[in-house]
């Protein structure tokens, strides 16, 4: 008999799996669900930027392109960056194209860190930073942001964070799961602090295009920041391309170098079709983001509004397609109240400590679906909110 | 047209039972405003009508629908309207447009069956005063109409429910 426990990694059997697997279970039983879990957009890739990938498959390209991925693609992603954000990277010696946005954290953090180097986390936050810190053998050290802060990472926070083994600081803006977005003014006090540290920052701006009221500011825009920044980003939010598993990385040459180097061993490049369909999006997709995004904002609009009146207090969500309400007032746990939610009315939000300890008190409600799902779904978050009183 | 003006009537036709309040609250205004709104567009005919849409195909509640190409003599004084006001009286005809082309009018009919749709065709179309000559071709399938994919598998959600993002 094999004893799998002598044979499997102890740096991979340590990983926790997701505290709320039993929550998901339950509701993968469960038929005649409503869901506002999902999170990714509920749009079809539009046609133009499919169309360029059946196109590419037509054409034959159905080969490896370069590790970096293809030229055109990595133009294309300078271009946009420059057009949208005004940051201004170098296609041939630092931009990467990456299986996703995920990739890109994985391979950033692992060219970095060396053992015992501390990374510090944002949280609440996507699932996958500390994870992918502690296999790369780095040391997660947890933020809690908090509602008070809008979940913006503070200076303060920041600083009581810092120690002499800092390497690297994750910051996720626009955030899933809170719907927290950083200023350029809020985001220069973090610079100032980083500045005069040798501290990497791994700037997730996956939801970049998906902002409400303020446009996003890119962390690598900040004078002085590029060449301490790791920016991570990817097509899936903002034209509707998860399954695309399309993303890129840019960061200044020296970095890039050994990020390409383990990307190529162990994924050679990402999927051809994809990058030719990801240069469509680039170059002709503006207009898409746009109709999408206004999309977006008036479920943003409908739903805070509709959360409010009925006493599920929350902040206005600013980016992303997330809205966090504050569900402590009613003396559960953010995973009994959503379990709760679920069975005795068949609608399913995620407990906030998906996203880290500090979720707790809280849920996320995705609003990436349409207003008509939205509004049947508040009407039983009402009823059972109703309930409770 | 103002900017909010075509989004109101964006989101309407994409769902008409959006209601001023739902609309105020997701462009941001005031609901006077848009309740105003949407009463200038009824009375002025921009808003045609809210409608339910309906696939007869899915249900056991037969139905046929045609196309039919009419060309016709435009009568002295009034042009093609005049005729076509004749035409689109009849409760049969669901559609009806002026082309562009080798023939003038497009009618689409909704009937039972087929012969009772010829019938309609052979007996109150063809002999119509200024009608020259019809061509009838009976739809066998609709797949979109009025934008929307038909079938239940165009609606369904097709994203993935256990995992987390």
């Amino acid at each position: 008999m094999m004893d799998y426990s002598k044979i499997l990694s102890s740096k991979v059997t340590s990983i926790k799996p997701s505290g709320i697997r039993k929550f998901f279970d339950i509701l993968d039983e469960m038929d005649d669900v409503i869901s506002l879990t999902v999170g990714q957009p509920d749009f079809d890739t539009p046609w133009h930027i499919r169309e360029a990938g059946i196109y590419s498959l037509e054409d034959g390209r159905t080969y490896y392109t370069s590790n970096s991925g293809l030229l055109e693609f990595r133009r294309e992603v300078c271009n946009y960056l420059e057009r949208r954000f005004g940051l201004s990277y170098i296609p041939e010696t630092e931009v990467l194209c990456t299986v996703g946005g995920s990739e890109a954290i994985d391979l950033a953090m692992r060219a970095i860190l060396e053992p015992g180097d501390e990374v510090i986390v944002v949280e609440p936050s996507f699932v996958c930073y500390g994870p992918l810190a502690s296999l790369a053998g780095g040391v997660p050290v947890v933020v809690n942001t908090e509602l008070k802060d809008k979940f913006k990472l503070t200076p303060e926070k920041l600083l009581a964070a810092i120690t002499d083994k800092t390497k690297m600081l994750v910051l996720p803006y626009p955030s899933n799961p809170t719907g927290g977005i950083m200023t350029k003014d809020e985001l220069e006090k973090i610079a100032d602090i980083v500045r005069d540290r040798n501290i990497i920052v791994l700037s997730d701006e996956i939801y970049a295009e998906l902002t409400y009221g303020k446009k996003h500011v890119s962390f690598a825009s900040l004078p002085g920041m590029r060449e301490r920044t790791i920016l991570v980003s990817g097509l899936s939010k903002a034209y509707a391309m998860t399954g695309w598993r399309l993303g890129y990385a840019c960061a200044p040459a020296e970095i890039m170098k050994q990020m390409v180097k383990l990307h190529q061993y162990a994924i050679m490049c990402a999927p051809t079709t994809s990058q030719y369909a990801g240069i469509e999006a680039l170059r002709n997709g503006d207009d898409d983001i746009e109709f999408m995004k206004d999309s977006y904002d008036q479920r943003r609009r409908l739903i805070h509004s509709e959360l409010k009146r009925m006493g599920l207090d929350s902040f206005e969500p600013e980016g992303a397609f997330y809205i966090f309400p504050n569900i402590g007032k009613f003396g559960m746990t953010s995973e009994e109240f959503c379990e709760k939610l679920l069975y005795s009315k068949h609608v399913a939000i995620v407990p906030g400590t998906a996203f880290g300890e500090s979720g707790e008190g809280f849920a996320r409600i995705s609003y990436a679906y349409s207003v008509d799902h939205i509004k049947k779904a508040l009407e039983r978050i009402e009823e059972f909110i109703n309930t409770l009183k | 047209m103002k900017t909010l003006d075509r989004k109101v009537l964006h989101l309407l036709e994409e769902d008409p039972k959006l209601t001023a309040e739902n609309l105020a609250t997701m462009l941001d205004k005031e609901v006077g405003e848009i309740k105003e709104l949407i009463e200038k567009y009824e009375k002025n005919g921009v808003i045609v009508g809210y409608r339910t849409l309906i696939d007869w195909e899915d249900t056991d509640i037969e139905n046929v629908t045609a196309l039919i190409e009419l060309k016709v003599t435009p009568s002295r004084d009034r042009g093609y309207d005049k005729v076509a006001e004749k035409i689109y009286k009849y409760p049969e005809v669901k559609d009806m447009y002026l082309m562009s082309g080798g023939f003038d009018f497009t009618v689409i009919i909704e009937g039972k069956t087929m012969k009772e749709v010829a019938l309609f065709v052979a007996e109150k179309l063809a002999p119509c005063e200024g009608v020259i000559s019809t061509a009838t071709h009976f739809v066998l399938r609709k797949y979109k109409t009025e934008g929307v994919v038909h079938g239940a598998k165009a609606a369904e959600d097709k994203r993935e429910k256990g995992i987390l993002m």
